[in-house]
């Protein structure tokens, strides 16, 4: 095995750039959303921008450290690195700061940690160790399970947290579970059928809804004339109407009445601008006031004056529609979609199974923020407070996706001489 | 070696790419194709602060000051800012109930819980000053100065006017307007309601969440300034005005005196009337109630609105019509008989020497007289049909100001009424009428209606000899000292100057030795003519109108005073006293003003008293 010449030798110099386009593109839109005169300097330590600043200058030492480390670390430690993120989950459930109800902050004075935010790249490296040894039989049970628990564990504990939206991200690993083949497609297919059945149950009546799926299942056994599929068909026509009628009850008793709200907003089964749809009406009108330019830098009214709520962190895409308009919006999904394409593949080019399953990991974490933070800001998911990645306030956040990407990035710098 | 799973990786770059597309597709409409939020944006941040501009100061025609304003305050609240308090010492400072601070709190409420809306309307400066050391306490609270009419005389509340809020139907007409602005809604504060109010000033600011300010939009670019009203200086003498609305206590009538070179209006009395200051204040809408309600109907302005018969001052101009159709001159003698007989028709007459010619018939009101005169009019051989004569006639009415507008500067000014070809054929049927038929035309009576204003201009009209300028009550606009055109030209009648004389020797006359020789002023030659008007509804009205001095004359003045009897009693009294005090300043007949002064014509509830 050769060594390292340099610790910058085979460095992805591409996603770099487009990590610190992102990341100072943050900055500024931080800096613009909760700008006033009276502190003007983008470095006022008093300011989310200048304690944002302290946030980037910290991630990119971690950065510098992350790549400085020996890249045989991460998979060596991987289990151990788990090890740590799992109980620092249940050590802020004891020790933790209770804010509006949620218990996921270690406080240090002003300062404030979310271990939640870590427990991301700590699940995607334990993923990869998992399903990564040669000759692992994947389509078995043992390791199915496993797999699962890997992700469900971290899921259990930030729920317990009362963080439902951070809890949400760690099913981005079931896109993981589909590229190594541990999940079939058609279930993840299903399981998209199984929620575009309940939407529809919320807003079409019951009976007629049965009536269609009734006829939709005899109108395919019409069709294919096989004897053989009365029975599965039927099956599955009766599991869908099962489904329809479990939607209230799903509805009403397990989610919690904000979420309900929420989604009962985003299905314009409900107009309340007041109060749960307020944010997102807000945030519309901050896109969409600012037309194809934007009004420009600092010049954006609505989140500056503070219509739009968290417009440093979890709305801070309404800032960038505001004052860039829609090519600003537009250029940034397409840097997201860049980045995305770019860590595909690098995850692709990995000859390491174990740095593929954890670039996958990366893609479908950072996919899955961005899927449902920017629908979220443009009313088409409903109110799930997770960050935009690079882009909103805050430190854990950006040291959890800087340590997440960098991981990836060091991997894959070991790409040529690490043959297994 | 791995499998290499390309499909799935398809897959997963396929969903992202999809995902992004539907995104930006999203964006497009948001952010280009719909307009809805960019307006939504606009009405965020955005407040237009209105600069209302001070209401114009009314003067009289001696600059005694009429109408200012003062200003009271609005109690405004903003009720999510609203904290706990101590509610039951803020009730008694402002005296409401705990219940109605409830009710307004939810009102305000239901309106906005960001924006201020007003909790009490104004409150006195009293209030406001026991309010302000505490308002510290009572957080969402705030106190928004405004300014309402107020009038230091209690006169000329017709003339004046009042204001009151807009509503729908003129904010849907008038731009200009918003709902919860104030409007000039009678007399000269709608008539003059441009010059006084002013131009509003808009400032366009933008606020934040909490609605508050920070800052001018655009740098001030769409700004306006606001523009104070335009003063108006009248031609009312107040002095004259009170003195009149005095001797109408007790009495119900009108009278309006004019100065005939110019057509100021000096005098416009209406009994019974109201204290002006009634119509503002929180009190408004339950004194205004409380007006229009009343029996007497002190709210309705007679001297522009109300028809009367004129009874025999309209002889005058019969005579006039007579002279200028050749159908008499003024050495015409006429006999009376105590009455003047036509078919069945019988109009009597008093007692008087007979023959009389037409300056004595002016002096002692001959109705035979008038009869014959009238009857030489219309039923003239010189026109071919008695409606051709009758129309002629008409258009000599008319051309007096009399049956149309004379566009005086107020509003709500009535046309009077006189009867037309088309109205007698469809009562009698079409030449089935002549003289005879509609006699009491002749002295007055009969379908004539005509305001006392109509009147006082005739009178101004036989003053001049001829012409009138249209009466108004506004002298000068603003710093400028404008005043309309319209107000500077002559209207000619139809009759000759040199018709004239004989009328004025006659009614000059009436105060030497005629009806009105009890109202005479010895140092003043006055020209009048009494009237009796007959009213089916009860007592005959008292009218009279009359001119002074009769060389160079400075007022003309018509006075009615309803069911007081013959014109000499009540109306010829007080029109004499009017051009005493206007004239000489002070009253040369004490035994007439006492006698005014006491007389009680009609009982009435005063509605004065309370303030």
């Amino acid at each position: 095995m050769r060594q390292q010449k340099s610790i910058f030798q085979n460095i992805d110099w591409l996603t770099i750039l487009l990590y610190l386009v992102m990341v100072i593109a943050g900055w500024l839109n931080i800096f613009a959303a909760v700008y006033n005169e009276d502190h003007n300097n983008i470095t006022d330590l008093t300011q989310n921008y200048g304690k944002q600043m302290i946030w980037i200058a910290t991630s990119l030492a971690l950065a510098l450290a992350i790549l400085i480390i020996d890249g045989k670390f991460y998979e060596a430690f991987s289990g151990v690195i788990y090890g740590i993120s799992i109980l620092s989950l249940i050590a802020v459930l004891i020790f933790g700061h209770e804010v509006a109800g949620s218990k996921s902050w270690f406080r240090f004075g002003d300062f404030g940690i979310q271990p939640a935010e870590f427990a991301k790249f700590a699940t995607a490296l334990m993923m990869a160790r998992l399903l990564s040894p040669v000759g692992l039989k994947k389509d078995t049970w043992p390791v199915r399970l496993q797999s699962f628990a890997v992700f469900l564990l971290p899921v259990i504990l930030i729920l317990l947290e009362n963080e439902t939206g951070v809890a949400l991200v760690f099913f981005a690993f079931t896109l993981v579970l589909y590229r190594e083949n541990i999940i079939p497609g058609w279930i993840l297919l299903l399981g998209i059928l199984a929620t575009a059945l309940f939407i529809i149950s919320l807003l079409v009546p019951k009976t007629t809804l049965m009536i269609v799926l009734c006829s939709l299942g005899g109108l395919y056994l019409f069709l294919v004339q096989k004897r053989k599929y009365i029975l599965p068909v039927i099956g599955i026509t009766l599991i869908a109407i099962g489904v329809v009628f479990s939607v209230d009850y799903v509805f009403n008793n397990v989610l919690e009445s904000h979420q309900k709200k929420r989604i009962q907003v985003l299905l314009g089964m409900e107009e309340d601008l007041r109060g749960a749809g307020y944010n997102v009406n807000q945030s519309k009108i901050a896109i969409g006031s600012g037309g194809l330019l934007g009004k420009g830098f600092l010049k954006g009214t609505q989140t500056k004056y503070n219509f739009v709520p968290e417009q440093s962190t979890d709305f801070i895409f309404c800032t960038v529609g505001e004052e860039w308009g829609f090519v600003g919006t537009t250029v940034v999904i397409l840097l997201f979609l860049a980045l995305l394409y770019r860590i595909v593949f690098i995850a692709e080019r990995q000859k390491s199974a174990f740095a593929r399953i954890y670039g996958y990991g990366v893609a479908a974490i950072i996919f899955f923020h961005f899927f449902i933070n920017i629908g979220m800001t443009i009313g088409l998911m409903p109110v799930i407070g997770i960050p935009l990645p690079f882009f909103s306030y805050g430190g854990s956040s950006l040291w959890g996706f800087t340590v997440l990407l960098f991981i990836l990035i060091k991997l894959d710098s070991h790409r040529t001489f690490m043959l297994r | 070696m791995r499998k290499v799973s390309s499909a799935q990786r398809t897959i997963f770059l396929v969903t992202i790419t999809a995902v992004a597309l539907v995104y930006i597709a999203r964006l497009f409409y948001l952010q280009i194709i719909d307009d809805k939020y960019k307006l939504s944006a606009d009405e965020n941040v955005l407040r237009r602060v209105i600069d209302y501009p001070s209401r114009g100061l009314v003067y009289d025609r001696k600059g005694k000051l009429l109408v200012f304003n003062q200003t009271v305050y609005d109690l405004m609240v903003t009720p999510r800012e609203v904290k706990a308090m101590d509610t039951a010492e803020f009730c008694s400072i402002i005296k409401i109930s705990l219940e109605d601070f409830r009710n307004k709190f939810q009102k305000a409420k239901k309106y906005s819980p960001y924006k201020a809306s007003v909790f009490e309307k104004q409150i006195s400066a009293e209030t406001y000053g026991t309010l302000q050391e505490k308002l510290f306490k009572y957080k969402g609270f705030t106190v928004q100065p405004r300014t309402i009419r107020k009038y230091p005389y209690n006169t000329a509340a017709h003339l004046l006017g009042y204001l009151g809020e807009v509503d729908e139907n003129v904010t849907a007409k008038n731009p200009y307007y918003q709902m919860g602005d104030y409007i000039g809604i009678s007399g000269i504060e709608q008539s003059y309601e441009k010059e006084l109010r002013g131009r509003r000033g808009t400032r366009y600011i933008m606020v934040d969440n909490f609605n508050r300010e920070k800052g001018r939009f655009e740098n001030g670019k769409f700004d306006t300034l606001s523009v104070s009203g335009e003063d108006l200086k009248l031609s009312l003498d107040a002095d004259l005005q009170a003195y009149a609305e005095l001797l109408f206590q007790n009495k119900r009538g009108s009278a309006v005196a004019i100065d005939p070179q110019t057509g100021e209006i000096l005098a416009m009395v209406n009994s019974p009337s109201y204290n002006p200051n009634l119509m503002v204040g929180r009190e408004r809408s339950r004194n205004y109630g409380r007006l229009l309600q009343d029996e007497d109907k002190p709210l309705f302005n007679r001297a522009m609105m109300a028809y009367y018969p004129p009874g025999s001052t309209f002889k005058i101009i019969n005579s006039l019509i007579g002279l200028q159709e050749h159908v008499i001159t003024p050495e015409t003698y006429f006999s009376c008989q105590g009455g003047y007989r036509v078919g069945p028709i019988f109009v009597h007459c008093h007692p008087h020497a007979s023959p009389l010619d037409l300056r004595n018939a002016v002096a002692v009101s001959c109705n035979s007289y008038y009869c014959q005169t009238f009857r030489a009019v219309i039923d003239n051989r010189a026109f071919p049909s008695t409606e051709l004569a009758f129309d002629k006639w008409r258009d000599y009415v008319l051309s007096f100001g009399i049956g149309k507008k004379i566009n005086v500067d107020m509003p709500h000014e009535l046309k009077g009424n006189v009867p037309t070809v088309e109205y007698y054929n469809k009562f009698f049927g079409k030449g089935r009428w002549k003289s005879s038929t509609i006699i009491s035309l002749a002295i007055g009576q009969g379908e004539l209606g005509i305001t006392p204003l109509q009147m006082a201009n005739a009178a101004c009209i036989v003053a001049n000899k001829g012409f009138y300028y249209v009466p108004h009550v506004v002298k000068e606009i603003g710093s400028k000292h404008y005043l309309p055109d319209r107000f500077k030209e002559k209207n000619y009648t139809k009759i000759d100057t040199k018709y004239f004389d004989a009328i004025q020797d006659g009614m000059q006359w009436v105060f030497e030795r005629g009806t009105a020789r009890g109202s005479r002023v010895d140092s003043l030659v006055m020209c009048g003519k009494t009237g009796t008007a007959q009213n089916p509804h009860g007592k005959n009205h008292s009218v009279f109108f009359c001119f002074a001095p009769r060389e160079n004359p400075k007022i003309a003045v018509a006075v009615l005073v309803e069911n007081a009897g013959q014109g000499a009693h009540f109306a010829a009294p007080i029109a004499s006293l009017m051009v005493q005090k206007y004239l000489l300043g002070t009253i040369k007949r004490p035994d007439l003003e006492k006698r005014m002064l006491d007389a009680v014509v009609v009982p009435m509830t005063d509605t004065n008293d309370d303030d």
